[in-house]
């Protein structure tokens, strides 16, 4: 299968990426082309031009900006798996990455790319929306910083403007007493998930939660926040009940599809185990 | 571009993609095109020292990059250690999904010289064997880990 007819543009600045874009509304950003490519040959995407903005240096990095850990929008999945930090502080992220696609995939697609593709079962979404990611995106006016919360807009649309571009993900270092942790449920390992589920927890005096946040995938048009299970959690200690209670709230809140991989009856009861196996598997990294 | 250490070039549509510029354009036919869709990993090649899927790469974007295909694998006739231990091993049934399994399999033994099983397992998820002889596959990898490891600290 081939794609069909387009223009194509490597250009070595993101001023003429941003140009170029803004010249064709129906011109598309090309990064590791890991679902875009495979999108256009199926003729599901017929983008006029496709913006390569692999060939320009400097959008794939992993580096300490003080507060946050800044992730360059190239960086590959391989990249990102391998990085120590982020194992370390952002268990979420990782144990998303590790279970995107496969090696070749890894190897050549990128964060950004797959935040900006906002696909509601993709991994990475979910694990950056419970991780309160923050993403920042350069237009020809300048850039501007878009909270998780607000950077999912719909299914495959995102807050990035046709003529912007996602340049970083900022992670802020979470206090001392937090983890995170990422589970999803497919039935086989290359398949997208029919649900997925990215919690942090902050523990406070007694153990109790001074902050939890709770990610949904595959809930919904947008990775949704469990926002009423996170108010429950909040104060209180984290025990089984506690937990058990939160994971049927999660539940309550979602929006899952039916379809040829799940009902949506089993993705909400899936829902309610995924978040309790996030919930203990982050407590369980609490230092 | 330069393929299995040779330059070579070519002027191509923006729309042709990796893997068809390396059958149809250079002839290198080993390199297979099985779902076309992203996830048999028949047609998996390095660029620069990393496997990626041809069939989900545009040859545009291979510019100027360094590609190895199976065909770039064995030294004359003599068999590179991992085409030997699958031989050795009956890695393959029909031999479709081989030159991406030595791919991805030369690829692990890369970055780790003494896998697992379950690393071997992870290293070829993206690689589907229509006849599900996995386990001769994994067994083949890891002759080939033992192989080339013995092959460097000998010299060979």
């Amino acid at each position: 299968m081939i794609p069909k007819r387009f223009d194509y543009y490597a250009p070595a600045s993101l001023d003429d990426a941003i140009r170029l874009l803004g010249e064709d509304e129906e011109a598309k950003v090309l990064a590791g082309g890991q679902s875009l490519l495979p999108m256009m040959k199926l003729r599901l995407a017929a983008p006029t031009a496709l913006v390569d903005i692999t060939k320009m240096a400097g959008l794939s990095y992993v580096r300490d900006d003080g507060d946050n850990l800044a992730i360059g929008a190239l960086t590959t999945h391989d990249a990102v798996e391998h990085d120590r930090t982020i194992k370390e502080r952002f268990a979420a992220i990782n144990d998303a990455v590790v279970r995107i696609g496969d090696q070749q995939v890894r190897n050549r697609g990128t964060i950004g790319g797959s935040a900006c593709h906002a696909d509601p079962a993709a991994d990475l979404p979910t694990a950056l929306l419970a991780s309160d990611a923050q993403f920042v995106i350069q237009g020809k006016e300048g850039q501007r910083v878009v909270p998780a919360r607000d950077f999912f807009v719909d299914v495959f649309a995102t807050a990035v403007a046709h003529d912007e571009i996602l340049t970083e993900i900022r992670l802020a270092y979470p206090p001392p007493r937090s983890a995170s942790a990422y589970v999803k449920h497919s039935l086989r390992e290359s398949d997208f998930a029919m649900a997925m589920v990215g919690a942090a927890v902050t523990l406070g005096d007694g153990n109790a939660c001074r902050d939890v946040r709770i990610g949904l995938g595959s809930a919904g048009p947008t990775p949704l926040r469990a926002t009423s299970a996170e108010q429950y959690l909040m104060g209180k200690v984290p025990e089984d009940d506690a937990i058990m209670k939160a994971a049927e709230m999660a539940a309550e809140g979602a929006d899952p599809p039916s379809d040829v991989h799940g009902s949506r009856e089993y993705r909400l009861e899936m829902i309610k185990v995924l978040t309790r196996r996030s919930l203990k598997l982050a407590l369980s990294r609490v230092k | 571009m330069k393929v299995n250490g040779k330059q070579v070039s070519g002027n191509v549509e923006p729309r042709t993609l990796l893997v068809n510029f390396i059958r149809d354009g250079l002839n290198l036919t080993g390199t297979h095109v099985g779902c076309d869709t992203g996830h048999c990993g028949a047609c998996t090649v390095m660029v620069d020292g990393k496997t990626v899927k041809s069939c989900m790469v545009l040859a545009v974007q291979a510019q100027g990059a360094e590609i190895l295909t199976v065909e770039g694998l064995a030294e004359g006739d003599k068999l590179h250690p991992i085409q030997e231990a699958f031989w050795r091993n009956h890695g393959l049934q029909c031999g479709f999904c081989t030159p991406g399994l030595l791919m991805s399999g030369l690829y692990l033994l890369q970055k780790n010289p003494d896998p697992s099983d379950e690393e071997i397992r992870r290293g070829i998820e993206g690689n589907l064997c229509r006849c599900t002889g996995y386990v001769n596959v994994v067994k083949s990898v890891r002759a080939a880990a033992k192989s080339m490891r013995e092959g460097e600290v000998g010299g060979a």
